[in-house]
């Protein structure tokens, strides 16, 4: 079983990120959603229709940026969009209209005739987000949608998605980007082994049950233990993996601040979604 | 709820005319030597058979097979490089389009390269000293089931196939002996009754006997039996295709 006991919400005009490791379950939940995986319990409607009985309907409202690249390579960039257009019904004179906005928004304009091969990752990207909101949907559902591109073109595609929540799109986000989910979502549910373990506004989630700073510490073993036993009065709580301390700062702590001037090698970053993830997903490899 | 399948079907009419050259000389290619080789070569040294020279026994024949080789390799190689590597169905799935229209889009556009090999090696068979009778305009909704039912079972291996060898399997043991022990090169009906037997229940076999009888205008009494096996066959394989088909793509 990939998912189980899954109770989720997306609320219209929000960005609700899907967090979890690698098998969590979250594009399975994707899928669920789109009829691609039948469940077994349990019921699923989207816009207050019935998935699978009334997918069609439902899927005419949504937009997919799924993993990975499956843009058809036997057709031109535009052509992509109006073939695309075509399985949504949309006239072709709306969708050529609609593709031109599209490409445009995207900046691919001048890339129109290209042929898919001749694309780079981050244009590829970008015309897989422009597919998707070739038919204006309601629901926007991105699948990790900067996996693999480089800090230049995943910029560029936040800087899109950006414009898009702050016109009102509603978007299902799942991604491995920390920093990614801390711009776009104004929710998060963080998902373990097919389980929720954690959701809610995830500033207010860090400082909860993480804290305001993290300070990572390297020392030797003696230095540490004897740190450790000069925190016991500050409410920090103390993580130690390797020879390398993780101190999350619950509440501003003046032995923190003064023992760490003298210590070898220490950071202070404020505490993110990153700490939060480790935390509630443990530090171990998911790897099947 | 079926209407969409036109949709996939347009898109792969919209990439086939782009590829138009490569695609018509790897589907007609086969039979175009065969005709040449057997029906020149061959058919010099062949005394009439069924009251027709050899060349022009064997065309109506070879009009069926480029039939079956178009249809059952869009749907096995075609097919099954959308399902995978360029994962199209997966895009496609993602829209409207249902997977029982995306696989009768793929089946009927198959069916469509069938006819369309089927129609130019017709078209071609007065180069070779056969002047077709008017009744070869009912071969056309023939060649059509025909091509439905190759595309499908070529969709079929598609749902079934791991990699693209296992097609070496259909070919190999299915698609060349229906090409060799159908009727297109010798005349059954001078075969043992047990070997008769064994070829009726060949589907190519009832394509080829069609075939011929409208190029000649020779309407046999059994041209019933052999639309009826065909639009039967189609019917029943394209219904297994799209149930094996949305068996591997809906999990």
């Amino acid at each position: 079983m990939a998912v189980k006991d899954l109770d989720l919400c997306i609320y219209p005009e929000e960005c609700l990120g899907l967090l979890g490791p690698n098998g969590a379950g979250k594009t399975t939940t994707i899928y669920m959603l789109l009829g691609l995986v039948r469940y077994t319990s349990g019921k699923i409607t989207v816009f207050g229709e019935s998935i699978p009985e009334r997918l069609r309907q439902v899927k005419l409202r949504i937009g997919v940026v799924s993993q990975g690249d499956n843009l058809d390579p036997d057709l031109t960039v535009y052509e992509n969009l109006l073939v695309y257009a075509s399985y949504f019904g949309i006239e072709r004179s709306v969708a050529g209209k609609r593709a031109d906005d599209l490409l445009d928004f995207f900046a691919l304009k001048n890339r129109s005739n290209e042929i898919i091969q001749h694309l780079s990752g981050g244009q590829r990207r970008r015309l897989l987000l422009s597919r998707a909101l070739i038919n204006n949907p309601e629901l926007l559902i991105l699948d990790e949608p900067t996996i693999g591109l480089d800090p230049q073109a995943r910029h560029l595609i936040w800087e899109r998605l950006q414009d898009l929540i702050s016109q009102g799109t509603t978007m299902l986000l799942t991604s491995h980007y920390m920093e990614e989910v801390s711009r776009l979502a104004n929710r998060v549910l963080i998902l373990d082994e097919g389980e929720i373990v954690a959701q809610g506004d995830p500033k207010k989630m860090v400082a909860d049950l993480i804290g305001s700073e993290v300070f990572e510490v390297v020392d030797s073993p003696k230095n540490l233990t004897a740190l450790k036993e000069a925190l016991r009065s500050c409410k920090v709580n103390v993580e130690k993996i390797a020879d390398r301390f993780f101190i999350y700062v619950r509440e501003p702590c003046t032995e923190l601040d003064t023992m760490a001037i003298t210590l070898r090698h220490v950071s202070k970053r404020p505490a993110n979604l990153e700490d939060l993830f480790l935390k509630l997903t443990g530090r171990t490899l998911r790897e099947n | 709820m079926w209407l969409l399948f036109y949709k996939v079907w347009l898109r792969n009419a919209r990439v086939w005319r782009k590829h138009l050259q490569a695609s018509l000389i790897g589907n007609l290619g086969q039979p175009f030597l065969f005709l040449l080789a057997l029906g020149f070569g061959l058919g010099r040294q062949i005394p009439q058979i069924e009251g027709v020279t050899y060349l022009q026994f064997i065309g109506p024949g070879l009009v069926a097979s480029a039939v079956m080789y178009s249809g059952s390799f869009e749907t096995m190689y075609g097919s099954y490089t959308r399902l995978t590597t360029q994962r199209t169905y997966e895009a496609i799935l993602m829209t409207p389009v249902s997977v029982e229209e995306l696989a009768l889009g793929e089946i009927v556009w198959a069916a469509t390269k069938g006819i369309i090999s089927g129609l130019i090696m017709l078209a071609a068979l007065p180069l070779f000293g056969l002047i077709p009778s008017p009744w070869i305009l009912a071969l056309i909704p023939v060649l059509f089931l025909e091509g439905i039912l190759f595309a499908s079972l070529g969709l079929i291996m598609t749902a079934l196939a791991s990699d693209y060898e296992f097609f070496n399997y259909f070919t190999s043991l299915f698609i060349t002996p229906l090409f060799l022990f159908s009727g297109i090169f010798f005349s059954i009906s001078a075969m043992d009754p047990v070997v008769q037997k064994i070829s009726l229940a060949l589907p190519l076999t009832h394509a080829v006997n069609l075939s011929r009888m409208l190029c000649y205008g020779r309407i046999g009494p059994d041209w019933f039996i052999h639309a009826l096996v065909i639009a039967v066959l189609s019917v029943f394989c394209a219904w297994v295709a799209i149930v094996l088909i949305r068996r591997r793509l809906i999990l």
